[in-house]
């Protein structure tokens, strides 16, 4: 689990990177620790796996883009085959394992809707399998900032 | 709004993550031959544009305690999805809440399921769904530290969707397959 320095590090960082010469620094100022310090803690929280990346979250639908949810119903025997067949296209973000009949589920970010549709149609080659594609019809929230620190109201 | 040439590397270049040294800006600017007040500034207006959600952290909720993930998954009258969507969105403890095409086996006259099933979402092809019925058209992320404050904060949802709802189910996702992100192809398919 998480340090309380942690904690309170990543509710810091959840989304706020200062953009200025060294944000680290500005960073550490405000809780009194030094720019080494938040480096380090950063570096070890990545290192850990607790963090799967530290940066900018790019939403490519402003600049024209998708990102579209789709399942697939793959065998078990195939699973572990089919795993690597998708996650092996840059345009898979996200792919999580569930449990249900559709039990792989994954993201595809691309650019174009073009580029989106050649994945989609590259994967059902490559793995003779039906996707089911869901593109969002509508949002209605995203980015939850789950509660790091003791004692914060959930989903604040 | 396209990309420029500038947008395009800088997203290249820090689409994995910010180097985490003490000027992280500069860093990337020496990358891709430019200052790092350019790179900064041209951040700030993706920002200011949303092409960029946030710059910061991106957590492994399941090694941050939060183990149970559950795709909650709801079918929701046509006419109140979007009103009950709103809502649901902002429940705490709901991360991503969309309206989705549902998946429905190709009506045949006569099914009695085409009578509470309208088509999927607006002009969307269903494709061959190899049997697989999905009457679901709300889809709300949940996360929580046990699979028993999910159902709890799934029952709260289902409140609040009452008789408008149809029927929901919960997936839970058991593994993360890949977690990197947008990756843009370096090459660029004319």
């Amino acid at each position: 689990m998480l340090s309380p320095d942690d904690a309170r590090l990543l509710e810091r960082l959840h989304g706020d990177l200062p953009l200025t010469e060294r944000p680290f620094a500005d960073v550490a100022f405000e809780f009194g620790w030094t720019e080494d310090y938040v480096i380090g803690r950063l570096s070890a929280l990545l290192e850990s796996g607790m963090l799967t990346r530290f940066g900018p979250l790019f939403q490519i639908e402003r600049a024209g883009g998708l990102f579209v949810l789709a399942a697939m119903a793959v065998p078990e025997a195939r699973y572990a085959a089919v795993t690597a067949q998708v996650n092996a296209l840059p345009e898979v973000a996200h792919n999580y394992r569930r449990d249900h009949a559709l039990n792989m589920w994954f993201v595809l970010g691309t650019e174009t809707p073009a580029q989106c549709a050649a994945a989609i149609a590259r994967i059902e080659d490559e793995t003779g399998l039906s996707v089911l594609a869901f593109p969002k019809e509508r949002e209605f929230f995203v980015e939850l900032k789950l509660p790091l620190t003791i004692g914060e109201a959930h989903g604040a | 709004m396209a990309l420029d040439d500038f947008d395009r590397a800088l997203m290249t270049a820090t689409q994995g993550g910010l180097p985490l040294v003490p000027r992280p800006y500069d860093a990337v600017g020496e990358r891709l031959g430019v200052s790092g007040q350019q790179v900064r500034e041209r951040l700030a207006q993706m920002l200011e544009s949303g092409l960029i959600r946030r710059i910061g952290a991106v957590p492994n909720h399941y090694r941050l305690g939060f183990t149970a993930n559950g795709m909650s998954v709801w079918d929701v009258d046509d006419a109140l999805v979007d009103l009950l969507g709103e809502r649901i969105g902002q429940l705490p403890g709901v991360s991503h809440c969309y309206r989705r095409p549902r998946h429905l086996p190709k009506a045949s006259p006569g099914r009695s399921q085409d009578a509470e099933s309208p088509s999927g979402g607006d002009g969307v092809q269903c494709t061959p769904t190899g049997g697989i019925y999905w009457p679901y058209n709300l889809f709300a992320m949940l996360h929580g530290r046990s699979r028993a404050e999910v159902e709890q904060q799934a029952v709260q949802l289902h409140e609040l969707l009452g008789s408008a709802c149809r029927g929901h189910d919960i997936l839970y996702s058991t593994a993360i397959l890949k977690k990197t992100g947008l990756r843009l192809r370096q090459s660029q398919e004319s």
